[in-house]
């Protein structure tokens, strides 16, 4: 769990309903003090993403989107928070639900919701899916459907900001199962061997599809698992998105200082299945709702907006409104695009004529 | 005596896993999610509860160690059924297969062996990319010191996972995903095992030979239907056994007929149609009448969604291949 709930919220006995959720904004949350328009900025990203994702969902649903779907739901304020603690350069890589991780960089959604649905307008050309999407401009180097494969990716792009000189960091995300992948080790060892910049992030879910992640390994405090190559990691409320800005502006300071690289478990929660497929026999309903109820992210970013009193429930309900018109909107351009042509089956393979 | 069940292949790979599981205490499986939820597929659904979990074991996501495990558990004895969740998933563990898995026993000049049966779904029909999807036989029936087995249907998947299970070498069982639950036949719980290393022959011509193996058989066996509605008369040849390859079947059938086809879902270039297609040429060439037809997906990288089928070798494409070679005088 990422927190216990307090007393109070415990003896409750029925889950909170959606509509009257209390989520309790934790001390630790001033480490970072985020101003009006930073709160602001933090809601309509992670709100953006969750609009985005309930989509997606629907999109699966109704047979638009091929193959599997790994949907972010739950998990917002993780790329919202790091995004936010990056300068221009910064790359991004991540595995297969890297739908949040797109919209976070500035990637538009339109290119994303066609790339889900396998249209010639999408940000692979429709080739890629979900798993596979990239973006140069944006410095996101995918979208990656085998675990734990990008980390020796992410490491190798950190590897080339240093070559470079650029002052430039490695964002490299991935999950709880991934990270008892062996090849994470040998990255970990050659990044602090090194002292590349990478950020390493563990998004901690807490399930790798049915297993627990204390059923994959003795050790399941993940920020440790630097401790024999000498990466320092921390422990993050991942569902706290001041705590994560506050956490990775810490880290990237201690990176782009030339240290080398660090850890960050990002304790989190995914409310929907693996993907879309899931019987989810291997946790409660209970155990899902009491995570929404009590430490939603975006709930947690709300309350305080609100509580602030500088804006109102009728004008965050206005943004909710904007949000969901430019998902509809990237959903109609999705369906409104042509498929690729069968030409297509061999372009990008390697190079045509003389290299 | 024997009760006959009507199964689906998923279910046929449940039923010999459990079959043999019975008769074998040697025999464990495991994989990522295979006990507690029964494998994403389902294939062994139900098992852990049967065997428990020292028998049926949820191992952390690490295919290198899977397969690096499952050879230091041959080593003693046992016989480890590693499932590997897709077959795209298995290059964490190629190195282990490659050089570990098929090397021991001629390493050890056969003082080791490893019965180890990898299990994995593979090749396309769910319109998911790449590694999901792909059809990368080829790569490890190169592989000299493994058996490779793929079943085109429940009966098969029943009988060649059962040799397989009882075999002292390393064998990679490819199930065909696509047809996990697309047929359904009566097959006979009686424990019996399939030859590893012969062809079957599902239908009998004199016109021209068909080769499959897999998904495709299922295109196959619908083309030889077409055909045959035009009086072509059309036999048909499973390979299941693809590595090592029966091609004294194959020589017969094309001996009868002077003209073939083969048929595959893996890119055309250095594919098993292609070394198929070299035996043929080697050993049968006066037998010929007609070139050697080949259909196969193309040599590109197995796209998404809509445009799989655009790849996927379709029941036109495999009778208009065999009108072409049936025109040639
Ligand atoms: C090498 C490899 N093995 C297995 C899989 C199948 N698979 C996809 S996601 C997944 C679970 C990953 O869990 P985690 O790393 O915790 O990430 P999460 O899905 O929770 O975000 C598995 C087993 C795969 N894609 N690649
Ligand atoms: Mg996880």
């Amino acid at each position: 769990m990422v927190k216990k709930p307090t007393k109070a919220t415990s003896k409750k006995t029925k889950p909170a309903k959606a509509k009257t959720k209390k989520v309790k904004a934790s001390a630790k949350t001033e480490k970072f003090k985020a101003t009006h328009d930073e709160l602001m900025h933090y809601y309509r990203e992670m709100l953006m993403i969750r609009r985005f994702e309930e989509k997606s969902g629907q999109m699966y649903g109704m047979g638009l989107i091929g193959g599997f779907c790994h949907l972010y739901i739950g998990q917002e304020a993780i790329v919202v928070g790091i995004q936010a603690g990056l300068k221009d350069g910064d790359a991004t890589i991540t595995g297969y639900r890297d739908h949040g991780h797109m919209l976070a960089a500035g990637i538009d959604p339109n290119a994303v919701m066609a790339e889900l649905t396998g249209r010639a307008t999408g940000i692979s050309s429709g080739k890629g899916g979900s798993m596979h999407m990239f973006s140069t401009e944006k410095h996101f180097y995918g979208g990656h459907g085998i675990v734990g494969a990008q980390v020796p990716l992410g490491t190798g792009v950190a590897f080339a900001n240093k070559y470079k000189g650029n002052d430039n960091i490695s964002v490299i995300y991935f999950g709880d199962g991934a990270s008892n992948q062996g090849q994470v080790f040998e990255a970990f060892n050659m990044a602090k061997l090194w002292n590349l910049p990478a950020l390493f992030i563990i998004e901690n879910n807490q399930y790798a599809m049915g297993t627990a992640v204390e059923r994959a390994t003795g050790r399941a405090d993940l920020s440790h698992r630097g401790d024999s190559f000498a990466i320092p990691g921390k422990l993050v409320d991942g569902m706290n998105v001041l705590e994560v800005k506050a956490e990775t502006d810490k880290a990237v300071k201690y990176i782009r200082s030339g240290k080398g690289p660090m850890i960050l478990e990002m304790k989190t929660y995914r409310y929907r299945g693996h993907s879309m497929s899931d019987p989810a026999k291997y946790r409660t309903k209970e155990e899902v709702q009491k995570m929404r109820a009590e430490h939603d992210p975006i709930d947690q970013i709300k309350d305080r907006l609100l509580k602030s009193g500088k804006v109102t429930e009728e004008e965050l309900k206005e943004l909710d409104k904007e949000l969901k018109a430019i998902v509809t909107k990237s959903a109609d351009f999705a369906q409104a695009s042509p498929f690729p042509e069968p030409s297509e089956l061999y372009t990008d393979i390697l190079i045509e004529g003389e290299a | 005596m024997s009760d006959t069940k009507i199964l689906t292949l998923i279910e046929a790979v449940t039923a010999a896993l459990d079959h043999e599981m019975g008769l074998d205490k040697e025999i464990v499986l495991m994989g990522e999610d295979v006990g507690k939820n029964g494998g994403v597929f389902r294939a062994t659904d139900g098992l852990q509860q049967k065997y428990g979990d020292e028998r049926v074991m949820d191992t952390p996501l690490a295919e290198a160690m899977i397969a690096g495990l499952s050879v230091g558990m041959a080593a003693q004895g046992m016989k480890p059924v590693p499932e590997i969740q897709f077959m795209g998933f298995v290059f964490p563990a190629f190195n282990q297969i490659a050089t570990a898995a098929a090397r021991m026993r001629n390493r050890t000049r056969g003082r080791l062996t490893m019965p180890i049966t990898f299990r994995m779904p593979y090749g396309g029909g769910i319109h998911a990319p790449e590694h999901h999807s792909e059809s990368t036989e080829a790569l490890f029936a190169h592989i000299p010191g493994l058996r490779v087995l793929i079943p085109s249907n429940p009966t098969r998947a029943y009988g060649l996972l059962l040799a397989s299970l009882r075999s002292p070498d390393p064998i990679l069982f490819l199930e065909p995903k696509r047809v996990y639950r697309m047929v359904k036949h009566e097959v006979e719980m009686n424990g019996v095992a399939l030859p590893l290393d012969k062809c079957f022959v599902d239908r009998e011509g004199d016109d021209i030979t068909l080769i499959s193996w897999g998904a495709m058989m299922h295109e196959t066996l619908l083309a030889a239907d077409q055909l045959a509605k035009d009086g072509v008369s059309v036999e048909v040849i499973d390979v299941a056994t693809v590595a090592p390859m029966d091609m004294e079947t194959i020589f017969t059938s094309v001996r009868k007929t002077g003209r073939c086809v083969v048929v595959q879902e893996a890119p055309r270039a250095g594919g098993l149609g292609s070394e198929i297609a070299a035996e043929i040429a080697e050993h049968e060439l006066m037998s010929l009448i007609a070139p050697i037809g080949r259909v196969a997906g193309y040599d590109t990288i197995m796209p998404y969604a809509k445009m799989e089928m655009q790849y996927m070798p379709s029941v036109e494409r495999v009778v208009e291949e065999a009108q072409k070679v049936l025109k040639y005088v």
